[in-house]
């Protein structure tokens, strides 16, 4: 009833309600999650590389995709491990989103518990 | 033909404001191209309604006039040039707003998944761009202020009020994704080249996706009044060929983040 719901409209409780119960089996969850690993389109000598376009966030205003992959990232690590190798891909996504000022804030927050995410 | 092919080869691109300017700068992005050609293809028939509607007027006040024409006609109804110069404008507006649309919305959409990400964060008053790519930690590698460069400090050559000390440097011919947000209040960041101007809101990511055609130096200015320097808040973006980009990158930017 609500996986419908949110897919159309994937506001963010219902978002992440939908990932948290599909969480328990970590593989689903990830190929959920991840986007068809597109060929880099930067194919030549150097790679030129970043968060590509998310079907989610289609608008102008990026500042939820910065969020959530922020979000996806603290996620993945909580379930995968410090250093999983599978969660460099958000790391790297946030970063490439993500006001590095905003990003020290939100790790001052998580260190002192006041994040506002859900983590 | 020599006179004029000499003269159009030497004619540079024109990628900054220069004075008297009517019209566009040269167009830089196929989005700039599309503006510039809207504009050319909407002045077309401006111009031709504006003869058309001169012509009226300027007939019925000579026409009409009370020494010539003391006694004018007392007609009040037509319904046929009624019907005709009612369905006949609101036709037009149409005719304007489709292809406009459609380069508007052309413009929001992201086609193909960017290749850079670059942020450019406004502060009172400087920019901040921040290149995060090839970052493997939180800590910024490739972050660098650019302030305009004050009019006493100018070298000859370079531009009053758009001279900036450090420029964005960008590979042509490659999909950029410009994320623009500020760090106090509102700004703006605009190229009028590349056919973006993007408003900077405090607390919020603005994208804006552009592929600069040829390389080249563009100037633009913040167009979103942020305070007293307003005025002196200069945008600068110098496209490099793609294969230039990356020494570029990490000769100019890694050295001077390794100093700080």
């Amino acid at each position: 009833m609500a996986e419908p719901q949110s897919d159309k409209t994937p506001t963010l409780s219902e978002h992440y309600h939908l990932k948290e119960k599909e969480k328990p089996d970590a593989g689903t969850k990830s190929v959920e999650v991840k986007e068809v690993e597109k060929p880099v389109n930067a194919a030549s000598d150097e790679v030129l590389e970043t968060a590509p376009a998310d079907f989610r966030f289609p608008t102008t205003n990026q500042t939820r995709h910065c969020f959530t992959r922020y979000i996806e990232y603290h996620r993945c690590i909580a379930a995968k491990g410090e250093g999983a190798a599978e969660c460099d891909k958000f790391s790297k996504y946030y970063r490439a989103l993500c006001p590095g000022e905003w990003v020290d804030r939100w790790n001052e927050q998580r260190e002192n518990g006041t994040f506002p995410g859900p983590l | 033909m020599i006179v004029l092919e000499w003269l159009f080869l030497t004619i540079a691109p024109c990628d900054a404001a220069e004075p008297w300017q009517l019209g566009s700068q040269d167009a830089a992005t196929p989005m700039m191209q599309g503006i510039t050609d809207l504009h050319h293809d909407i002045f077309f028939f401006l111009i031709l309604i504006l003869v058309f509607v001169s012509r009226i007027l300027v007939r019925a006040l000579w026409h009409f006039h009370y020494q010539k024409n003391p006694i004018p006609q007392r007609i009040v109804h037509g319904t046929t040039i009624e019907i005709l110069r009612t369905i006949f404008p609101s036709i037009i507006p149409m005719f304007i707003a489709i292809p406009s649309f459609a380069l508007l919305y052309s413009m929001d959409e992201v086609v193909v998944d960017p290749a850079i990400t670059i942020k450019a964060i406004g502060h009172q008053w400087y920019r901040t761009y921040e290149y995060s790519d090839y970052n493997s930690s939180d800590e910024q590698s490739l972050t660098f202020d650019s302030y305009t460069i004050p009019e006493d400090d100018l070298e000859f050559g370079q531009s009053r009020l758009l001279e900036v000390d450090n420029r964005v440097v960008v590979p042509a011919k490659t999909h950029l994704r410009i994320i623009v947000t500020p760090a106090d209040v509102p700004h703006s960041w605009a190229v009028p080249s590349s056919g973006v101007k993007c408003d900077a809101v405090p607390g919020r990511l603005n994208q804006i996706s552009i592929s600069v055609q040829r390389e080249g130096v563009y100037y633009g200015q913040c167009s979103e009044i942020c305070g007293t320097n307003h005025a002196f808040l200069s945008i600068v973006v110098e496209a490099v060929p793609r294969k230039d980009y990356g020494s570029r990158v990490s000769n100019q930017l890694i050295p001077q983040t390794g100093e700080a």
